[in-house]
């Protein structure tokens, strides 16, 4: 945000070369930049909850989960012949369309749904809780146990969840047949449009006088109250947030993968997001989105290598952050950007001159 | 009370506030009259209730019995918040200002008149408040350092910017408690001097036991030892009566 330096511009140039990414990589290196920018526009939400407002959440998981399986219940029925359920429902022997699918025929309510139900859930989970001045580990706790019973209720529900294989085998989205090279570029653009749509929305919030409340609140939220301000509602705006651009990412997520799964949606997913965070930088939106990305690639390349190795070395990248790099790799950056510009201003001198 | 104090209309009143915690009595069947626009100090020895005496005005310790009315109003046991938007505004004992925000954010935070969540999204504050906001940085002192984060400041700037939210609520009333903790001899007259400049405007109740700063504020002074009221009258009154000395001064020259 103060980035007064050389790099003012260099936000252009990264667009740029983000939008003409699908003519630089291979199809499925983009398939892969797809899927992150996705995760992305969650981590962009966790700047928000946990940078601004100082909000440690540990369930993103269960939002990332409400927008995946949104649009995965649209897609399976979309394809459907008239009459028929999805696969697995047949297979266990299920005789009609549970009532939760049916507004999922519709691909225009299955878009609201990715919207409205994560905002109604986490703005009613959120105003119960920050209500009742619950905090800090405790909320974090809590939502981690909600992280544990959405994955548990997914699994359980096999017959009409998919259970533990999830929702997967789609072929169309909106009339636009799924893994043809044209879908996979077109997907690729409308997950970088919301992303920065997401992105620019963010910065202009945390520019607002609501952003300036949020970061009050982190750090003296009883000074804030004896203000005269209700914090709650502050506080729940941001969560709901925070929850609505988890559930954007994991609608687009689920469209580049072709499968969304209670894997995505459980305890330790919602730790890697966190992580994700963490290493970039959880006071700047670009710290967290390269964060997202630069987890995820490494994800990528080790688990390919040496698959039982990734939780190790993800639990050494957090130890590693937490204890050198409390700002993440965006802090180290701009403590980089400020040493180069004053070199020698000697501590101190200023405090005297204000006497 | 016996102080002819009834005359001019009064801006708070305690009336027989007893706060019980857990069978201990913080405060026993305290009652106290504040006049609009003035001065007063309360002093006490530790513990002797004065902190919890504002935590009850402000709605942070709920009172077991008795009352306070605010302008005529019963506000006793109101959530905090409502509480302030009637117009009373406390500075706690150790400075609470807001570390990651500059100091003239700080002020603006405390400026702001419409405190709804709804109105918040938009751009830099309103005329008038940013006005406001720069008169009050002149006055405590930190023009020159309004864009200097808060957790940057000196700890006598932290106190003056905090007594400085407290009075850009344009509360009828402020409540400071301890403001010139930690301060040094010039630190604290210029505190006094800072605080002379609100009366009229705000009435204003100091809770400090610096005796040093208590003459150099002047004004009238309560006495409060083991959550009961003790005495009141002049520094000079308070200074001579051998009932306090025993509790307060007395303990205090040792």
């Amino acid at each position: 945000m103060t980035k007064s330096s050389p790099f003012r511009h260099a936000w252009i140039l990264v667009l740029i070369v983000a939008v003409l990414a699908p003519m630089l990589v291979s199809s499925y290196n983009l398939n892969l930049l797809g899927r992150f920018l996705s995760m992305a526009i969650l981590a962009v939400g966790i700047v928000l909850i946990w940078g601004e407002a100082g909000i440690l959440t540990l369930g993103q998981g269960v939002f990332f989960g409400l927008g995946g399986y949104s649009i995965a219940m649209y897609l399976k029925l979309s394809t459907l012949p008239e009459g028929s359920l999805p696969d697995f429902m047949e297979w266990s022997g299920v005789m009609a369309l549970p009532w939760f699918w049916w507004p999922f025929k519709s691909g225009l309510l299955a878009l609201l749904a990715i919207i409205l139900v994560p905002a109604v859930f986490a703005g009613i989970f959120a105003w119960a809780m920050f209500r009742r001045r619950i905090a800090g580990v405790y909320f974090a706790l809590i939502t981690q146990a909600v992280a544990l019973t959405f994955a548990t209720l997914l699994t359980s529900q096999q017959s009409t969840t998919g259970g533990y294989n999830g929702l997967t085998g789609f072929t169309e989205a909106f009339g636009m047949p799924l893994g043809t090279d044209q879908a996979n570029r077109t997907l690729y653009w409308i997950t970088l449009a919301v992303l920065v749509a997401v992105f620019a929305g963010s910065k202009w919030l945390m520019a607002t006088r609501y952003g300036t409340l949020l970061r009050a609140t982190r750090d003296g939220e009883n000074r804030v109250r004896f203000l005269g301000y209700n914090t709650t509602p502050y506080k729940v705006v941001a969560f709901m947030l925070a929850a609505v651009f988890a559930s954007l990412g994991g609608a687009l997520f689920t469209l580049h993968a072709g499968v969304v799964s209670p894997a995505f949606v459980g305890v330790v997913p919602s730790i890697e997001m966190i992580v994700w965070v963490a290493v970039g930088g959880r006071k700047s939106l670009w710290g967290a989105v390269a964060g997202a990305l630069i987890v995820n690639f490494a994800k990528d390349i080790i688990s390919s290598a040496l698959p039982e190795a990734w939780l190790y070395v993800l639990g050494l990248i957090f130890i590693l952050v937490v204890t050198y790099l409390p700002n993440g790799l965006a802090g180290l950056v701009e403590d980089l950007l400020a040493k180069s510009r004053r070199p020698a201003a000697p501590e101190g001198a200023l405090v005297e001159e204000g006497k | 009370m016996t102080m002819a104090t009834a005359t001019a209309d009064p801006i708070l009143k305690v009336d027989g506030i007893t706060v019980d915690f857990d069978g201990f009595k913080a405060i026993d069947n305290f009652s106290m009259t504040l006049e609009r626009g003035q001065l007063r100090v309360l002093i006490g020895p530790n513990g002797a209730g004065k902190s919890t005496l504002c935590d009850t005005i402000i709605g942070r310790v709920h009172s077991a019995s008795g009352s306070v009315t605010f302008n005529g109003e019963n506000i006793t046991n109101k959530p905090e918040f409502e509480i302030v938007r009637r117009g009373i505004c406390r500075k706690f004992q150790t400075p609470g200002v807001l570390p990651s925000l500059t100091v003239r954010d700080n002020l603006a935070v405390a400026a702001q008149r419409d405190r709804r969540w709804w109105t918040a999204f938009q751009i830099g504050a309103k005329a008038a408040e940013a006005r406001k906001v720069e008169d009050i940085l002149e006055q405590i002192g930190l023009t020159e350092r309004a864009d200097t984060l808060a957790a940057d400041l000196a700890h006598g700037e932290k106190q003056w910017l905090e007594i400085g939210m407290v009075v850009a609520t344009e509360a009828d009333l402020l409540l400071l408690d301890e403001p010139t903790a930690g301060m040094g001899p010039n630190e604290t007259s210029k505190t006094a001097k800072l605080i002379h400049s609100l009366l009229g405007k705000h009435a204003v109740l100091v809770i400090d036991h610096d005796m040093t700063f208590v003459e150099e504020l002047g004004g009238k002074v309560t006495v409060m030892h083991q959550g009961k009221f003790l005495k009141q009258g002049s520094v000079a009154e308070v200074r001579a009566d051998p009932e306090v000395a025993a509790v307060y001064l007395g303990r205090a020259k040792e």
